[in-house]
């Protein structure tokens, strides 16, 4: 959201006489250098958190019982030894390269760790999403059409739940209920145990890579241990979509264009669902883009609940066990794909609304 | 800009003539028109029903909080290997835990700790916020695009994936999660403070008061930042539920409040063993945590209705 404003404003700034190409380019290197300073501003932090760790990172590297000696040059080849700006000068340099350190906790480089674990937080993300949007924009543009009615209110209150309700929480008692109670779906994990490993990892998501495969039973089995998690996880898409959606198409709803349309004979629905939903969608596409990024955090505390292998499980095990590499290099790749997808959005945004260009 | 919370008592034992003062349509003092100003205000929150259950499950929070030694039957702490894992019963409404502790004791006291979070983030990181924020857009020049870089930066993280790479560099303990939970929660403040000196940094009585010899200081401080309180203490209320929710979750994940604290969201990650044949260990603290979360919610939408009229729906 930061970026999109100050966009937004860079482009006020930039109308006037400029010709349509200069503004373009002055857009694009706007564009650009807001990225460049936000990852940096990324890498500078992430560094400071491991300046600042009580943990000290040779002896995480030689063990506690090396001698001077080898702690010595375990130091200089870390390059402790140096200089915090050249220290830093150096983890730029690796984070570009990809390289994190190896992980304490696997004793392989962290970032094939990460390459290994984020298809799930993917999967999961994009099923939750998806699930949020299928219901979330519906119910929006139901709150808006009946405002202050009996519907608009349960909506408003169904909102209100999820931004109140913690998301391990929730996720612990569908467990119970759903799992634990009713038994109607699988439990905690990816899929059942005997289905491990049965299907070659292609892509690493387990519903493309079974139904690839064509081994359905696997698929099915996946999705049983997924529908739980991603709608815990849908449910808090679904109150951020729906809020919005409302709010947009209230906005819609209010345009003489729409008074238009009814004056022209057209049926409610083709108002409703065309009209003013069109207008909807391209402010929509940020919300959601949005909403996607904010699942990334919540997986953090779903993975854990439910056992699901991914990039939130592992920050999470690596920082119980003081794995310091493995932790700062899983915080900078979630802040990367943060910063990626709010940037992605406010690139869709200009793309298909042509007057935010 | 006045809190419905003064008034309480006077629109609660108003008599006619009290009535009638605080209705007055000529205020004959300053005293009685911030009277009548906030009489207007609360009536405005009290026909809010929703707002109203917001705003009474905070206060039975902080009547909880503070009466805790009082209302609590048992000791949160005392363990009892006797009683352990008691399912809800007349002598422990809310069951006991796996050592034997009342639930209902503990979540009493965990109410003073969900409290201590909440203040103490709200007094670190909202004046950090409006900071920021009110010398960013008072100064403007060069100050403000790093300033707002500055901020954009934290913006640019998750949250809670933040919050987390901070307890892991200061190491778990309730007091680290406040600060890493107040690090992460500056950043809108500080938006929203420069957004609202922006509209006024360039008003005639600011450059009165400038040319009357203030200083930036004073001007910042005297002038500015009683202006921005408003808009910032709704987006605070509102906040809060989302404090809760990350203390909660730092909690959960064994990297906020340490046991044998009573904190809720740990009592979720300790019931969590039992979950399927002893539900209410997981259940009870998870449901203290979304009562109070929603109030704050409720209570930060009704302030947001009454202090700042554009977003009234």
């Amino acid at each position: 959201m930061a970026t999109t404003a100050s966009i937004r404003s860079g482009k006020a700034r930039a109308t006037g006489a400029a010709s349509l190409l200069s503004r373009r380019f002055s857009a694009s290197a706007k564009w650009v250098l807001t990225l460049g300073v936000t990852f940096f501003g990324l890498l500078m932090v992430t560094f400071l958190i491991g300046r600042v760790m009580p943990i000290d990172p040779v002896l995480a590297v030689v063990g506690d019982r090396a001698s001077n000696e080898v702690y010595e040059a375990a130091r200089i080849k870390l390059g402790l030894d140096q200089p915090l700006y050249k220290q830093f000068a150096i983890y730029v340099g690796n984070v570009v390269e990809g390289d994190f350190g190896k992980s304490l906790l696997t004793a392989k480089p962290v970032i094939d760790d990460i390459r290994r674990v984020f298809p799930a937080t993917l999967e999961l993300a994009t099923v939750a999403t998806l699930l949020g949007v299928l219901f979330g924009v519906p119910m929006g543009v139901l709150a808006a059409v009946n405002q202050d009615r009996w519907q608009d209110q349960s909506i408003r209150v169904l909102g209100l739940f999820g931004y109140s309700m913690p998301v391990f929480w929730l996720g612990l008692m569908g467990l119970l209920v759903f799992y634990g109670k009713l038994g109607w779906v699988a439990g905690p994990g990816r899929i059942d145990i005997f289905y491990d490993g049965l299907v070659e990892p292609v892509t690493g998501i387990i519903l493309l890579d079974s139904a690839m495969a064509g081994d359905w039973d696997v698929f099915l089995s996946a999705i049983d241990h997924l529908i739980l998690p991603s709608t815990v996880l849908g449910y808090y898409s679904l109150a951020y979509i729906s809020r919005m959606t409302r709010s947009f198409m209230l906005e819609q709803l209010r345009q003489e264009y729409i008074t238009t349309a009814r004056v022209k004979g057209l049926s409610e629905a083709r108002v409703i669902w065309r009209h003013a939903l069109g207008n909807v969608l391209v402010p929509l596409i940020t919300v959601i883009a949005l909403s996607y990024a904010n699942l990334l955090e919540g997986s953090v505390l779903t993975e854990t609940v439910f056992a699901w292998p991914g990039l939130g499980q592992y920050i999470t095990i690596s920082l119980l066990s003081a794995d310091m590499n493995a932790v700062i290099g899983g915080t900078v790749v979630v802040g990367a794909v943060f910063v990626g997808l709010n940037l992605l959005s406010d690139l869709l945004y200009r793309l298909v609304d042509p007057r935010a260009r | 800009m006045s809190l419905p919370s003064g008034p309480t008592t006077a629109a609660t034992t108003a008599t006619t003539g009290r009535r009638a003062w605080l209705t007055a349509e000529a205020p004959r003092s300053r005293l009685q028109a911030r009277c009548v100003q906030a009489y207007h205000a609360w009536r405005g929150f009290a026909g809010n029903t929703l707002a109203m259950i917001g705003l009474v499950i905070v206060v039975v929070l902080i009547a909880v909080a503070a009466l805790a030694p009082v209302l609590a039957p048992y000791s949160p702490i005392d363990q009892d290997l006797t009683l352990r894992l008691n399912a809800p019963s007349a002598a422990h409404l809310l069951g006991t835990d796996e050592l034997g502790r009342d639930i209902l004791s503990r979540l009493i006291y965990g109410a003073r700790i969900t409290l201590y979070i909440v203040v103490l983030v709200a007094v670190t990181a909202a004046p950090l916020g409006l900071f920021m924020g009110t010398v960013a857009g008072y100064f403007g020049g060069w100050i403000d695009p790093i300033l707002m870089r500055v901020t954009d930066i934290f913006l640019a993280f998750p949250r809670l994936i933040l919050a987390l790479a901070f307890v892991a560099a200061l190491g778990p303990g309730i007091e680290n999660a406040v600060l890493a939970i107040a690090l992460t929660a500056w950043p809108p403040y500080a938006r929203i403070a420069r957004a609202e000196t922006l509209t006024i940094r360039k008003s005639e009585f600011l450059a009165a008061i400038r040319l009357a010899g203030a200083s930036p200081a004073r001007i910042i401080w005297g002038h500015v930042v009683p202006l921005c309180s408003a808009s910032l203490i709704i987006r605070v209320t509102l906040d809060m539920a989302g404090i809760i929710l990350t203390a909660a979750g730092l909690g959960f994940l064994g990297l906020g409040a340490q046991p044998p604290l009573p904190e809720w969201g740990a009592m979720i990650s300790s019931g969590r063993k039992f979950l399927i044949d002893f539900w209410w260990v997981a259940t009870m603290p998870g449901l203290a945590i979304f009562i109070v979360s929603l109030g704050f919610n409720l209570l930060g939408d009704g302030l947001r209705d009454l202090l700042d009229p554009k977003h009234a729906s």
